[in-house]
């Protein structure tokens, strides 16, 4: 196996009236062929900025440093139109609301088949023999009709399927998915992760999942990052992660998912307060105030990213079970 | 069902709210007609939280809506503490409202974003002319400590200065000011951080404890609705497949759309993954829907009897209700 994609030292910040807005602190993360990483955090957590900033897709006001290595050639130095000649055929992305990300006003067929042609210099007919199969592979009914649709005809859950068809058009070797379930109910989002797992497996990429809820990642990745404030706070192999949790922040995060078992009546457990002020550098840890375990030595140092060994890495003084 | 019928009434119990045979229709161009919702009969017990859950276009906010006569449904009957609402004169209707309050998906863009909060939660007694300004602004700090934010911190800021979250605290204090009776929250969280939905689902809880509150709680996701309701209505293209209390409903499922709503809950362990193959595709069109059993399309138990004859609601088991030909054993 080959590494698809290798982040150093991601760092992305925003110049904001109220000062310089840290949305991403010193991030590495490493994805190897075929392999899915999910990345979980609330809102206002980097999680978005850092697959967006991974992808180059930042606004002007954005600063970026850090290395990425894609394929084994340096990105993150390259200007701008060679990075967006990788776009479709290198990585593509899967955005969270499929009616603003699909063109209004342009049907279905034409958003399918420009990637074709621009991209892989497909003939028109060529490449409208190859939209139709795609719409069969993602599961549309009656492909050749949806070809001549326009998107505001089609559910939440067909422009999905359709974004999905367009991303994996030319093969990307690396596929993001920043929440691409979050707007679809619950039987049309099972359906979705399930293409999306297949999808793939078939097309041997590698994958990054953006969520807020860690019900999604559990069945559909092999490792997750969960971020905080920016931080990545604890980065480990999936089933590690559930067996062996070590972040307070991850626990309270899972503990406040509501789930069918809990019993009528109860109180959900909740993380009280809220992420602190990115525009700030308060020393020490960034959870520390809502911290369930948070002791003097958490407000007055930040803690580094520990390696708990098995890929287990996690930023915290006293983990849960304690230390290695 | 997804059919009809009355099965799951009661009518010897403290009941604040009975909607009969609620239809719900929608012109559509010429001769086109949604049916949003068609034939749906429940009640609510002061007290309750009823759920309502289905999947996007199943007709629950319409419902909810319906019962708010906003616009008033095609046919039926809606009866808030003894008044029949459809029938009732515009003069009359309008001196209903106040028992019965709504509480919306989209926090933020429920509120008015020129308003000051203290505004937004004092603009009902202003509309009902009611309190002098002492009165008004001791009302303002009650509901505000209430909802857990600070008087003095957000009393003067507007709505878009705030998290969704506190969005969704400053439309429930909202929704309190006029002491309502009875309040319909459509998704009122679903829109929120799993971490944020969490406080808004107790506070609910701890607002309808405090202010003796019944609520109709719409979402379309079962697990949300676990901790909070007494009692859950599944909903399927306009009707109801089944009406049951949340644990029975969970523990024995009998419908088999309310499996597959079970089924496709995400659950954080990577043992249990989720089941998509329950049911394929979406939902029929509302202006076409199946004959029969609505759900039938989709069923992997639809049966010839499914297509020819519509199920009503019947009791499987004390409390439970289930409108299916082969309910699950």
């Amino acid at each position: 196996m080959s590494t698809v994609i290798k982040v150093e030292g991601l760092s992305v910040s925003f110049a904001t009236p109220r000062g310089e807005l840290k949305a991403v602190r010193d991030v590495s993360i490493e994805l190897q062929e075929g392999e899915s990483l999910g990345v979980v955090g609330e809102s206002g957590s980097g999680k978005t900025v850092l697959s967006r900033s991974i992808m180059g897709l930042l606004p002007s006001t954005a600063t970026r440093t850090g290395k990425i290595t894609f394929q084994g050639e340096v990105i993150s130095e390259l200007p701008k139109d060679k990075v967006r000649d990788l776009w479709g055929t290198g990585m593509a992305m899967v955005f969270q609301d499929p009616m603003t990300a699909l063109n209004p006003v342009r049907r279905i067929g034409d958003q399918l088949t420009e990637s074709l042609t621009v991209r892989l210099g497909m003939s028109k007919k060529d490449a409208k023999v190859r939209a139709i199969e795609l719409l069969e592979r993602v599961r549309i009914p009656d492909p050749k009709s949806m070809m001549r649709k326009f998107p505001y005809q089609l559910s939440g859950g067909m422009r999905q399927r359709i974004m999905i068809a367009i991303a994996v058009s030319c093969k990307p070797e690396m596929l993001f998915a920043d929440e691409p379930t979050t707007a679809l109910d619950v039987t049309v989002q099972a359906q979705v992760l399930e293409l999306i797992s297949e999808l793939r497996k078939e097309f041997n990429m590698a994958m990054i999942l953006v969520t807020h809820d860690l019900g999604v990642v559990a069945g559909h990745t092999d490792k997750i990052a969960v971020m905080y404030a920016g931080d990545v706070v604890e980065y480990a192999p999936t089933r590690e992660l559930f067996s062996n949790m070590k972040m307070p922040y991850t626990e309270a995060l899972l503990k406040s998912i509501p789930r069918l078992e809990t019993p009528t009546g109860t109180r959900l457990p909740v993380i009280e307060g809220r992420l602190p002020d990115p525009t700030k550098n308060e020393p020490g840890c960034p959870f520390a105030n809502r911290c369930a375990y948070v002791t003097d030595k958490c407000r007055a140092e930040k803690p580094p990213l520990t390696d708990g060994g098995n890929g287990h890495f996690y930023r915290c003084w006293f983990p849960i079970g304690g230390a290695k | 069902m997804a059919g009809t019928g009355k099965a799951h009434m009661r009518p010897d119990g403290d009941v604040i709210l009975t909607v009969e045979d609620l239809t719900v229709e929608f012109k559509l161009g010429k001769d086109k007609i949604v049916k949003a919702v068609s034939g749906i009969s429940f009640d609510l017990i002061r007290g309750e939280t009823l759920a309502v859950v289905g999947e996007s276009g199943c007709g629950k906010s319409t419902l909810g809506k319906a019962i708010l006569q906003l616009p008033k449904p095609t046919s039926g009957s809606v009866n808030f503490l003894s008044q029949e609402l459809t029938t009732l004169p515009k003069k009359e209707l309008r001196d209903a409202r106040p028992a019965m309050q709504m509480i919306f998906q989209d926090s933020i863009s429920s509120l008015d974003p020129r308003l000051p909060v203290s505004e937004v939660i004092a603009e009902p007694l202003r509309v009902w002319n009611k309190g002098n300004q002492v009165e008004i602004d001791a009302k303002i700090d009650e509901l505000l400590n209430a909802v857990n934010l600070d008087p003095a911190e957000v009393r003067d800021r507007r709505s878009y200065e705030f998290s969704g979250g506190q969005c969704q605290r400053i439309s429930i204090a909202r929704s309190l000011t006029l002491d309502p009776t009875m309040i319909i929250c459509d998704e009122p969280v679903s829109a929120l951080d799993v971490s944020v939905q969490a406080q808004i689902l107790n506070l609910l809880q701890d607002m309808k404890d405090r202010y003796g509150l019944s609520l109709i709680f719409i979402s379309h996701d079962l697990a949300v609705v676990k901790a909070v309701s007494t009692r859950v209505m599944v909903m399927y293209l306009g009707k109801v497949c089944e009406v049951a209390p949340p644990d029975e409903l969970y523990r024995n499922t009998k419908h088999h759309y309310t499996k597959a709503l079970v089924g496709s809950v995400p659950i954080p362990d990577p043992d249990r993954p989720i089941q998509a193959g329950l049911i394929q595709g979406e939902p029929p069109s509302p202006l076409d829907p199946p004959s029969g059993c609505r759900f039938r399309t989709r069923c992997p138990a639809a049966t010839e009897k499914c297509a020819a004859e519509e199920p009503q609601l019947r009791e499987v088991a004390v409390g439970h209700f289930v409108a299916c030909h082969h309910p699950i054993a």
